[in-house]
């Protein structure tokens, strides 16, 4: 166990104090404090890594887990987790420290808001450095669970638990495609490790290629918020701002992102993946973009905007996918800066919209509102804020001196480089890289200037009567006016940043270019056709958005019957009728016919399956032969049951019963086998005394009067099962697929030092079975206990009403 | 909600309950080399409990007893999968276990095996399940 797998789980340790921390210091000091430790550690730490990384270096740390299946804990660190990881870590520290501001310390549920974001942070960080797929997928999951819980972190709020429900069937949607889609790429590679997958050759002539990246694509897509899975991302927004800044803007949304980058060399070069991540998300840019502006609530305008801009990240690495088309040379150059822009605009997107979030939060905290009609005029009162929301909004709009503006250009480049080639078929639909482009920027440019303007100026027409308005604490300003210097330090030495931190990302991403990519972000390249486009929008943008009031109407004319929201609100709710009719249908209530299903599909399914493949093989001549007391046994057993079936009382039943579980046991003794018979006595005699206490709950047992087919059909169901479950037992005895394994266990007291080989396979050889039998057993003991106190609470409440 | 008339079960019950204790203990210690082992061990605990609320009442043994069983199956289960956890730190697979010889006051040359710490997850948790099962059920009149 290495230094860094330690601190991938440190978030996850560190979660388990923090309810103690805020149970015993919460009243003096806020428990926030203390948790802004681990990502600020985290992230001095992870910054140590940088010289190894940008001198084109990986690092490598192995755990094994399941080594027997393959599945290890290894951490690949390159240019591109060691990014994401600063990037998780540092807006992390920020999002702590302006939380603390932010939650009230005497108000909120805090230890349950700190455990979900320390548990998110830490999910995150896993995602990022996994190089197993499947421990990659868990630590996905994990960050869905945790968004999920921390949206619904006011729970008490109708529409809190409806944005958590939506992102949650949203990305595990998702995540469930991708699992698949691991699945068969795991089928084809022959491999779980991502960086195998990555050097791989000739993945792309099996048939599973295409669907594996499709399913892959479909996760991607969930978590990223592309069109037409964007719909969780605006309902996230109920989350407390810190969340929605760190979470749903900075970090998590990201993870597509990460992902889709991860896995640009496997997939990059086919037309395919080209069109699909590339026109996606240059739709989900437009769609984004036009909708924001039609936002009043100036999160929801974010949440759009950064669906939009999540959007551009995408259509970029779809673009520079093609330089996996030509292998190496000029040609491929040309289309590796889109990837390269892809991953500037990403760390520029989580500097100014994570400063934006903040904004609108302390925004929302001092006036009291989030309705930008009911806004106006904070100019003079919050000029600090102001000052952040300019910079933060410019950047957003790509104007200079801000950092929005450099990558603004390059994604101009990349989509007039795009519309020139030939490649798949771009001759044909590749003058629309720019036109979309260019509408979706001016639409970026005119929520821009609403964000800022609207909310800052105008004259000021809110009403809060319960206390003055005034700027926000030093502390609340502290984490945007850092990432606000950030925007304009980008700007101004943006080489730097690609030095240390951009290359070597973008040389993981493409790793057969690397050591050839340089690139030099300058901010004027004399007047061509980007400036030109950049002109143009502010142009356009600045006329438009002086006459907003002219088209604004137009928005109006879309119905709400064909939004995506309405379908998925349609869907989720026939999905709940048609699922509520199927199952009335088949739950009656009666124990006895959920039985019959049970017992009908084993004969169905064991049946069917030993007569398909002819599993009945009958045949013992090495047997030994029965001798008295096994016969005798045997007819006691015969004797015992049938006694049941004849019993007119139930307890007759119930010892009935008991007598035949402690016949086997002494069929166990017969065979030697004292560690079976030992657990057979004492499970009976649990069992019996547990079927004596039931039995008190049950009524008088009365000779049935039923009609015959019913009678029928329980008796061809029951000797079936019997007959099924005799012929399995006779032929699993005769059927050898392989030798035995048990010599393996002879060597307990070697391998163990136990002399007991059954409790050594318990514990030791087969631990895992061990664990998670302990593991259903006790589920099954508290679905017990909560279906009985359930009940009886129910019954409680009802006498209660009476 | 017993009748006072069970003077022999409670009799007897005292003095086997404490055999039958004596019995799981040494069952689930002797496990490693002859049979026994935590499942069974535990489930032989579980039964001297259950004597116990046969005998007298649920309320007469909870108060006596005044453990929630829930916790102790999910602290079962917790030792049983850090265990597991533990191998980890030690750069073996999870859930690896091991063993050695030491030289102890009492005992002399004596087996000590990590195996038992997991197979104690396993005794919490079969006795902390079978008597919420039982209590459950038990109690809901």
């Amino acid at each position: 166990m290495s230094w860094l797998h330690l601190l991938i789980l440190a978030p996850f340790i560190f979660a388990i104090f923090v309810p103690f921390i805020y149970k015993k210091l919460n009243q003096r000091i806020h428990t926030g404090w203390f948790v802004l430790f681990i990502p600020l550690f985290l992230f001095i730490y992870l910054l140590t890594f940088i010289p190894k990384t940008s001198s084109g270096n990986t690092h490598i740390a192995t755990l094994p887990w399941l080594p027997a299946y393959d599945i290890n804990f290894t951490i690949y660190m390159d240019g591109l987790s060691l990014l994401f990881a600063l990037i998780i870590a540092g807006i992390g520290a920020l999002v702590v420290l302006y939380s603390i501001y932010y939650m009230s310390k005497h108000r909120e549920a805090l230890h349950n808001f700190y455990v979900y974001l320390l548990m998110f942070m830490g999910a995150m960080l896993g995602l990022v450095f996994s190089d197993n797929i499947f421990v990659l997928y868990v630590f996905w999951e994990l960050t869905s669970v945790s968004s999920f819980l921390l949206i619904a972190y006011w729970y008490q709020r109708e529409k809190s638990r409806y944005g958590a429900q939506k992102s949650m069937l949203i990305t595990i949607f998702g995540g469930l495609a991708m699992l698949a889609g691991f699945i068969m790429l795991s089928m084809i590679a022959d491999t779980y490790s991502v960086r195998t997958l990555i050097s791989a050759e000739t993945l792309n002539t099996n048939t599973l290629f295409i669907p594996a990246m499709i399913l892959i694509l479909i996760g991607a897509f969930t978590k990223s918020a592309q069109f037409p899975f964007s719909i969780w991302l605006p309902d996230a927004m109920e989350a407390p701002t810190p969340i929605s800044a760190y979470l749903h803007s900075a970090t998590m949304v990201k993870a597509g992102i990460y992902l889709v980058a991860r896995l640009t060399p496997v997939f990059g070069g086919e037309a395919v993946w080209f069109w699909l991540v590339s026109g996606i998300g240059l739709i989900t840019l437009l769609y984004g973009s036009v909708n924001a502006v039609r936002q009043t609530d100036p999160k929801a305008l974010l949440a759009y905007s950064t669906i939009s801009q999540l959007g551009l990240i995408m259509s970029l690495l779809g673009m520079g996918s093609g330089a996996l088309y030509f292998g190496y040379g000029d040609e491929s150059f040309v289309y590796a800066v889109a990837i390269f822009a892809a991953i500037f605009h990403l760390l520029n997107h989580a500097t100014f919209k994570g400063s934006l979030f903040m904004v609108v939060g302390i925004i929302d905290h001092e006036t009291g509102t989030r309705d930008i009609r009911k806004l106006g005029g904070l100019m003079h009162l919050m000029p600090i804020t102001f000052t952040i929301t300019v910079i933060g909004g410019f950047a957003m709009a790509g104007l200079p001196p801000f950092n929005g503006f450099l990558s603004k250009e390059m994604f101009f480049t990349a989509v007039l480089n795009t519309a020139e080639k030939s490649i798949f078929n771009l001759d044909t639909l590749g003058f629309l890289f720019p036109i979309i482009a260019w509408v979706a920027s001016v639409f970026t440019f005119i929520y821009s200037m609403i964000l800022v303007f609207k909310t800052f100026r105008r004259k000021q027409n809110f009403v809060r009567v319960d206390k003055e308005v005034h700027e926000a604490p030093i502390g609340m300003l502290l984490s945007p006016i850092i990432l606000g210097i950030l925007v304009v330090a980008l700007f101004f030495f943006p080489n730097v940043a690609s030095k240390y931190l951009l290359t070597p990302a973008w040389e993981s991403v493409l790793p057969t270019l690397a050591g050839d990519l340089s690139v030099k972000i300058s901010p004027w390249h004399g007047f061509n056709a980007e400036l030109m486009m950049t002109i143009g929008v502010v142009v356009l943008g600045t006329v438009m958005y002086r006459f907003l009031k002219k088209w604004y109407g137009l928005y109006d004319y879309y119905p709400d019957s064909l939004t995506i929201n309405h379908f998925y609100n349609l869907g989720l709710q026939s999905l709940e009728t048609i699922s509520e009719k199927t199952t009335n249908r088949y739950m009656t209530g009666f124990i006895r016919d959920y039985l019959v299903y049970i017992f009908a599909f084993i004969i169905v399914v064991v049946g069917g399956a030993l007569w398909k493949y002819g599993g009945v093989t009958i045949d013992h001549p090495t047997d030994a032969d029965v001798n008295i007391y096994e016969a005798g046994i045997i007819v006691a057993m015969v004797i015992s049951a049938v006694t049941v079936l004849f019993s007119n009382s139930r307890i007759t039943s119930v010892i009935a019963v008991g007598a035949l579980g402690f016949l086997v046991s002494f069929l166990f003794v017969l065979f030697r086998a004292p560690d079976l018979a030992l657990t057979q006595l004492v499970v009976e005699t649990v069992t019996t005394v547990l079927f004596l206490l039931c039995f008190y709950h049950l009524p008088e047992l009365r000779k049935e009067m039923s009609r015959i087919p019913f009678k029928i059909t329980n008796a061809l169901i029951s000797i079936g099962v019997g007959a099924i479950v005799t012929i399995v037992a006779l032929s699993a005895n005769g059927t050898r697929l392989f030798d035995s394994i048990s010599t393996y266990y002879e060597d307990s007291y070697k391998l163990a030092g136990a002399q007991n080989i059954v409790n050594a396979i318990l514990v030791d050889f087969r631990g895992v079975d061990t664990m998670l039998e302990i593991l259903v057993l006790t589920m099954a003991g508290l679905g017990v206990y909560t279906l009985i106190k359930l009940k009886s609470e129910r019954r409680g409440k009802d006498e209660g009403a009476e | 909600m017993k009748e006072p008339n069970d003077i022999i079960i409670r009799s007897v019950a005292k003095v086997a309950v404490v055999i039958i204790f004596t019995f799981a203990i040494n069952l689930f210690i002797s496990g490693h080399h002859y049979p026994g082992g935590g499942f069974i061990g535990g489930l032989a605990f579980a039964s001297a409990v259950i004597l116990l609320f046969l005998t007298f009442d649920i309320e007469t043994v909870r108060k006596n007893i005044p453990l929630d069983f829930k916790v102790v199956a999910a602290i079962g289960v917790l030792i049983a999968v850090l265990t597991g956890v533990g191998s980890l730190l030690f750069d073996v697979p999870f859930l690896s276990q091991s063993f050695g010889y030491f030289n102890l006051p009492v005992f002399g040359k004596t087996e000590l095996a990590t195996a038992v710490l997991f197979d104690i997850g396993v005794a919490l948790a079969v006795i902390g399940t079978a008597l919420t099962i039982i209590m459950s059920i038990g109690d809901d009149r």
